[in-house]
């Protein structure tokens, strides 16, 4: 797949000095669900930003299907529909008039299909008229994922896009996101819950403190992610592991009353089964016994901690 | 030239005069017909004439004036300035539009809608006083350039303003008082000769002036001074606006 943004040596210094971004290499594939994790503060916004013409870079340059974002920003911008974090809207026009605002404002000749199309996709369709002041919080938030698409973007930008909605809707604004990457456009993803990126991103770049520090295939990263441990409390101390366990690389906690085995849940056998009735055979007992599987979270915590 | 986007940010700024028609038109008026009252017929019956112009109707142009140069200013810098306070900004910087089509659709609602205020003034002002427009092609000049110009200085203050406080400070402390000092009640010529020189450093004694020679043919000052030094204000605007977007001033940093 080619790369529909091309961000290369990107910076930002604020007037404060704070450098909010340092020197970001970042390429999105077209068509992709790219999922851009990282803690407050890391940068997230700052990039966004500036890819979408809202803040200068510094240095470093951004090019949006070829165009330069500075010096053919009309082409760049045509492309890209943005989603802010913060729910910016206008309070006192309606749905209706905010959503067709918008496709004006990108140059777009008047659709009222389309725009009525985006509205029922969004369940957005029986508040129209409505003054979007009167709208709760998670219909604002989908208000603005509507102006976004007013202008069918070939690229959507979600800027935490499920903050404060309900469990029902967000799995609803998935549904969304996945019918648009089916129609064509490139998704760009921030987000703080992991589950979400998990749940949606092809890939998976997570930046901390303005720096890119890992991207990677969301399958990969699973696969990673994929390794259980099982852990079994012993009745009795050992002192060490049974030579005729050798072969499952068991690893003996410091008591020596617990020890921990890992495996690939994807693999044909996991081994379990053995590992048990060799342990029986061994005459090691069992008090009990608690599997876990590292998360994208524990990654991400382990990436981000500061040292 | 994205000209739908401009039409809908023209669109969009006149929906806004209309949705708030009371306090955009309405309100001017009933404050114009006050002075009306107090500066014509109480205190009007008193000074009689100024340079053979009966007081109330020497008046009007001054009064016009007052309020597209309030209106435009008020206009402009909150129709900006909003978005900026709301956050809704984000989308007019991210669209594919040059900050000249961003600043033809603001200061173009914003003048649209003062000089409509203006010609309603006017109008009231001919149910007070009897009026006669010497030069309608003149005065309707006067009337678009001050109005583009004053929405261009109210876009200005917009940007720069980052509170509600500094919104509402520049008219308050600076234009109403050079208003009031131009020669909206009284002729420049009927102040001694030293207040005189002073006042000629108001910029608003040109507009008032120019204005006014284009209903009457009185001028404080000649009419070419008073096109030369509102077009001189329009081109300072013009050019801090310019400067303001190459830079990202208090939009993009």
């Amino acid at each position: 797949m080619s790369s529909i943004i091309s961000v290369s040596n990107l910076s930002k210094s604020y007037g404060s000095g704070f450098k909010a971004l340092k020197g970001i290499d970042l390429d999105i594939k077209r068509g992709e669900i790219f999922g851009l994790l990282g803690p407050n503060g890391a940068g997230k916004t700052t990039l966004i930003s500036i890819i979408c013409g809202i803040v200068n870079p510094s240095q470093g340059s951004v090019s949006i299907g070829g165009h330069d974002i500075i010096r053919d920003y009309r082409a760049a911008r045509s492309m890209i529909g943005l989603v802010p974090q913060e729910l910016h809207t206008d309070a006192f026009e309606s749905v209706w008039a905010t959503v067709s605002f918008s496709r004006g404002l990108f140059g777009k000749p008047k659709n009222p299909a389309h725009i009525e199309k985006v509205l029922k996709d969004l369940s957005l369709w029986d508040k129209k008229d409505s003054k979007i002041i009167t709208l709760s919080g998670g219909m604002k938030r989908r208000v603005m994922i509507a102006k976004a698409l007013s202008h069918e973007p070939q690229i959507l930008f979600l800027d935490e896009p499920t903050a404060g909605v309900d469990v029902e809707l967000r799995k609803g604004m998935w549904e969304v996101v996945r019918t648009l990457q089916a129609s064509g456009v490139t998704i760009i993803l921030t987000t703080h819950y992991i589950e979400e990126a998990e749940e949606m991103a092809d890939r998976i770049g997570v930046i901390n403190k303005g720096e890119i520090i890992l991207i990677e295939d969301k399958a990969t990263l699973m696969q990673k992610l994929g390794k259980k441990h099982l852990t079994l409390q012993l009745q009795n101390k050992l002192d060490a592991i049974p030579e005729t366990l050798a072969v499952y690389n068991l690893e003996l906690s410091a008591d020596g009353r617990a020890v921990t085995y890992d495996y690939d849940t994807k693999g044909d056998r996991t081994g379990i089964t053995s590992l048990l009735s060799d342990l029986r055979n061994a005459g090691v007992r069992i008090s009990d016994l608690d599997t876990k599987q590292s998360s994208l979270e524990d990654i991400f915590v382990s990436l981000v901690r500061v040292p | 030239m994205n000209y739908r986007a401009i039409q809908a940010i023209y669109l969009f700024e006149m929906a806004r005069t209309w949705r708030t028609l009371l306090q955009s038109i309405v309100s001017p008026v009933v404050s114009t017909s006050l002075y009306f009252v107090v500066f014509g017929a109480a205190i009007g019956s008193r000074i009689t004439e100024v340079e053979g112009v009966s007081y109330g109707t020497f008046i009007v142009p001054g009064l016009v004036m007052l309020s597209v140069l309030t209106q435009s200013i008020a206009n402009a810098s909150f129709g900006i300035y909003f978005p900026k306070f709301a956050g809704t900004i984000y989308e007019i910087l991210s669209a594919p539009i040059s900050y000249l089509e961003i600043v033809i659709g603001y200061v173009g609602a914003a003048a649209t809608k003062s000089i409509i205020l203006g010609l309603i003034i006017l109008a009231t002002a001919g149910l007070f006083v009897p009026l006669h427009i010497n030069h309608p092609i003149w005065m309707l000049t006067f009337l678009v350039l001050t109005a583009v110009t004053f929405s261009l200085f109210g876009f200005i203050i917009g940007i720069w303003a980052d509170g509600f406080e500094k919104l509402q400070m520049i008219p308050m402390l600076v234009v109403t008082p050079l208003t009031f000092l131009g020669g909206s009640f009284y002729s420049v010529n009927m102040l001694p000769q030293g207040w005189r020189t002073i006042t000629l450093f108001n910029p608003v004694v040109y507009l008032i002036s120019g204005f006014r020679w284009s209903f009457f043919e009185i001028a404080d000052v000649s009419v070419a001074v008073s096109l030369g030094m509102t077009i001189g204000f329009l081109v300072i605007c013009m050019a801090i606006v310019a400067w303001i977007f190459r830079t990202g001033y208090r939009l993009k940093n």
